[in-house]
């Protein structure tokens, strides 16, 4: 895999391809791992502001797919804003605007005939705080079904059932799915969150510090899930945990005042970074 | 111990309560006082509370309880004595002190009560104790209630014969039963065996037979005046346009046949009850009141009946709870002093549910908006401003404009498109007071509660939870509907308590937009089309100032008065319970969703 800097990942035709297919056509069409599109997601020169502040800096980042991507950086530095403009969740807040592009599978998310809504639905995500719905375990996990929609309870079953097996849940909630999902410890409520990102069957989860509020065990769970589900899925996690980054990722993202600093694989940024920041950081000796 | 803690912390910790030891070590923070002022408050609230509720449970509650009737004798020289009477029975009401300041009437007596020396105006003081007797028998003391001096009274007696009546008019009658003449002419005196039970009998019969003429009245009759009156609207409306040939004529020679054939069938009606009447009016009751005066009734006109000084605890109770189903399920009768409220209960019942109705939706969609939708900004600020300063508007101008938008503009319009006769011949249908009018109004009235307790509870919904729908592909409006309005719910229904509690008690803005003392049909019956939401009303709190402050004997009206709150505040404590039994079975399904 390509270890050179992140500027040199973006291939050059990748933003033109205007008449892509639907992601999920894509998708097939792929063969083996290795020829995975580099640059699934991608940031073209991008910059984000909070009304008068901005807090992304003219990032050029491509995250490939199927592979985890870690974004790493002290607080404040604008991680967990560049995850959530990836599904645009960011646009609830007023007075946000945006430069440059970002663009997923080639199409830009801020395509004026993309509706934000069936975006969101290509892309699960999970919250630093599990937040289940106040119902059961059940409806939790088909709520974006539900949503979108679907009504035969042979498709919900279905979906509850390979979304809480992939979710590593399922033999300890087969029993009562119907009871209310606040009847979960903290590590299933957020392994049911997850559940619930997947159900839709998504092309991208974005994990924006699933583990800052688990234990120990329950975060090694939620790790060992990760690892399994970036067979099926792109997976980006935002991580305050130095470790938890090197164990999970594949490509690591370093952020610092709004500024990719340095992106690269993981095992690169950790053992021998180029930046001294970046040094600094994952080292321990600042942030 | 408290010394190692204190190394340890420097600083003064607060402590749980119950922990004394070491609150004796700890200097008290500078805080505390606050917590006295706090509890010195609740304590004052609180006194307030019980002391309110206490008086009217009590004196509510007394007004069902069969007290025992004495009978006192007043020296000859009494000033209260009445009719050279001085001998009264009757139910001890209150007992309290009197000072009465004797001033001179003449300028002699001014000279003899002046003071020698300063000049000044001696007043003569006289303090003394009296009681307050119910004698009952208004038709005779021309009052339920009459007031004597307890160093008057020679003696005082519990007489087991005497008896207490509840009378069709003029109140209770208290006195000794003599003779009854029964219809036949056969006479059966008190001395002889069985009478109480002849009574007893007749009295049973009389209510049954009541019962009947009852029905007949309200039901069959009433159904028929309905449409008697219809016609009638409808025949004068047709003779005024005197231009549209024979239909017309056709049409006014259906509805004069109609009426003739109304008009018979109640003419029967009629005749039945005035039959039962007669059978009711058939046995006369001989009695003598205390003072020996004597007098008679018909049966007919006697309710129910006890010896109020015979009755052992067991009947005192039955009796209790006989009057009380008697008071809550009655109609009222002469002038609203005495008979049920039933009227009253059921009108403030409906006025407030569909106050309700009306208010949740428009509260909670105007909240949505104002929560979720607007931009937040200085226009949505002073809005919100404008909506909790509607809270403070006094409630009679709800009344006026009430009164001048729904009762006039929207009534009115009502009428003019669906009711032209009652346009034309001026007998408004919508377009006059009426319950739906008046519990539209109070809806208005109770909207800013409503908004304000459904924004906050949307605005408690955790953040989490609407991103979490929002990165499902849900829409806002299904995160609204599927998550936040479900977990609001709670709230949303304590707006509706806090609502409901204050509808049920308002008055002022009622008066102008449909209640009455006294309403003829309730505004849910038998008759076609079941719910007559045009119909004025009676409601519990206009029924106590009408009773209490309207009525020619306001004495006799106040434990009525006092009974009439006590079921008022019953009536809002079993909705609220409804509404808070509904909020927690909601809560319980909604809960933890603390984070």
């Amino acid at each position: 895999m390509d270890t050179s800097n992140d500027n040199s990942e973006r291939s050059p035709d990748a933003g033109g391809e205007v008449s892509q297919p639907r992601m999920q056509v894509e998708r097939q069409a792929l063969g083996e791992r290795g020829t995975y599109r580099q640059d699934y997601i991608s940031f073209l020169n991008y910059s984000f502001f909070y009304g008068p502040a901005q807090v992304l800096y003219d990032i050029e980042l491509a995250m490939p797919d199927r592979q985890v991507t870690a974004l790493i950086g002290p607080s404040g530095c604008g991680k967990s804003t560049l995850l959530r403009n990836i599904n645009r969740m960011n646009d609830l807040i007023d007075g946000v605007r945006h430069e440059g592009e970002l663009l997923i599978g080639g199409e830009s998310v801020y395509d004026p005939h993309l509706e934000v809504i069936s975006l969101r639905k290509q892309i699960g995500m999970v919250f630093q705080k599990s937040n289940p719905f106040p119902k059961s375990i059940y409806e939790n996990v088909i709520y974006g079904l539900r949503v979108a929609g679907r009504k035969k309870k042979s498709v919900l079953d279905e979906a509850v059932e390979r979304s809480l097996r992939r979710s590593a849940l399922w033999d300890e909630v087969k029993d009562r799915l119907h009871e209310s999902a606040f009847s979960l410890s903290g590590g299933q409520m957020q392994r049911l969150c997850i559940a619930r990102a997947i159900a839709n069957d998504p092309e991208i989860i974005l994990m924006d510090e699933p583990c800052s509020a688990l234990d120990p065990v329950a975060t090694g769970k939620i790790e060992d899930l990760i690892h399994e589900l970036k067979e099926n899925y792109t997976i980006v996690i935002v991580t305050h945990n130095m470790q938890q980054a090197a164990r999970v990722s594949d490509r690591t993202a370093f952020f610092y005042l709004g500024k990719l600093v340095e992106y690269g694989e993981t095992q690169q940024i950790f053992m021998n970074p180029a930046n001294s920041q970046t040094e600094a950081y994952v080292s321990g000796r600042f942030g | 111990m408290a010394d190692a803690e204190k190394e340890i912390f420097p600083c003064p910790m607060k402590r749980m309560k119950g922990n004394e030891n070491s609150v004796r070590n700890v200097k008290t923070p500078p805080g505390e006082a606050g917590v006295w002022f706090a509890s010195m408050g609740l304590a004052l609230g609180l006194s307030m509370v019980v002391l309110l509720f206490g008086l009217i449970f009590v004196r509510g509650f007394g007004f069902f309880w069969p007290v025992p009737v004495m009978q006192i004798e007043l020296q000859d020289d009494s000033e209260a004595a009445f009719r050279g009477a001085t001998t009264f029975a009757g139910a001890l009401a209150k007992t309290q002190q009197r000072t009465d300041r004797i001033v001179s009437e003449s300028v002699e007596e001014f000279e003899r009560d002046q003071d020698e020396e300063s000049g000044a105006l001696a007043t003569i003081v006289d303090t003394y104790t009296e009681i307050q007797l119910f004698v009952g028998n208004r038709d005779f003391y021309g009052q339920s209630f009459r007031y004597f001096r307890e160093d008057e009274i020679q003696s005082t007696t519990f007489p087991s014969d005497i008896v207490r009546a509840e009378r069709r008019i003029e109140g209770d009658g208290i006195f000794y039963p003599q003779r009854i003449r029964q219809v036949d002419g056969s006479e059966i005196t008190v001395d002889e065996d069985g009478f109480e039970e002849t009574m007893a009998r007749l009295v049973r019969e009389a209510r049954a037979r009541r019962a009947e003429i009852n029905r007949i009245d309200r039901r069959e009759i009433g159904a028929i005046n309905l449409e008697i009156n219809d016609i009638h609207l409808e025949l004068r409306y047709l003779q005024r346009h005197a231009d549209e040939g024979e239909a017309r004529e056709r049409r006014i020679a259906a509805l004069e046949e109609r009426a003739e054939r109304l008009r018979e069938s109640f003419a029967i009606l009629e005749q039945r009850a005035d039959e039962l009447r007669q059978l009711n009016r058939g046995n006369t009751l001989f009695f003598q009141r205390a003072d020996g005066s004597e007098g008679q009734m018909a049966i007919g006109d006697l309710y129910r009946f006890h010896y109020p000084n015979r009755i052992g605890i067991f009947d005192r109770v039955v009796l209790f709870g006989i009057h009380f189903w008697d008071f809550v399920s009655g109609y009222p009768r002469d002038a609203n002093m005495e008979g049920g409220i039933f009227p009253a209960i059921f009108g403030t019942l409906v006025m407030t549910l569909i106050m309700s109705i009306a208010v949740t939706p428009f509260g909670v969609i105007a909240a949505i908006y104002l929560r979720e939708y607007a931009r937040q900004g200085p226009l949505v600020r002073s809005v919100r401003i404008a909506v909790n300063n509607l809270a403070g508007v006094p409630s009679i101008v709800y009344g006026v404009f009430g009164l001048g938008f729904f009762v006039y503009f929207v009534g009115g319009s009502i009428d003019a498109l669906f009711y032209p006769m009652s346009t034309e011949m001026n007998v408004p249908t919508f377009g006059t007071g009426g319950i739906l009018w008046a519990g539209l109004t109070l809806a208005l009235l109770n909207l800013p509660v409503v908004i304000v307790a459904t924004e906050e509870a949307i605005t408690a919904v955790p953040r989490g939870v609407r991103e979490g729908s929002l990165a499902c592909g849900a829409s806002k409006w299904q995160t609204m509907q599927r998550l936040v309005i479900p977990a609001s719910a709670p709230g949303i229904l304590t707006g509706m308590i806090l609502a409901m509690a204050r509808g049920a008690g308002e008055v002022a803005p009622l008066m102008l937009v449909g209640v009455v003392a006294l309403a003829p049909n309730l505004p849910v019956d038998t008759n076609f089309p079941f719910v007559h939401l045009e119909r004025k009303f009676m409601h519990l709190g206009f029924h106590i100032y009408d009773v209490g402050f309207q009525s020619p004997d306001s004495e006799a009206a106040i434990p009525t008065v006092f009974a009439t709150t006590l079921i008022l505040i019953m009536l809002i404590v079993a909705l609220n319970l409804t509404a808070i039994l509904i909020r927690n079975h909601l809560r319980k399904r909604h809960k933890a969703s603390a984070f």
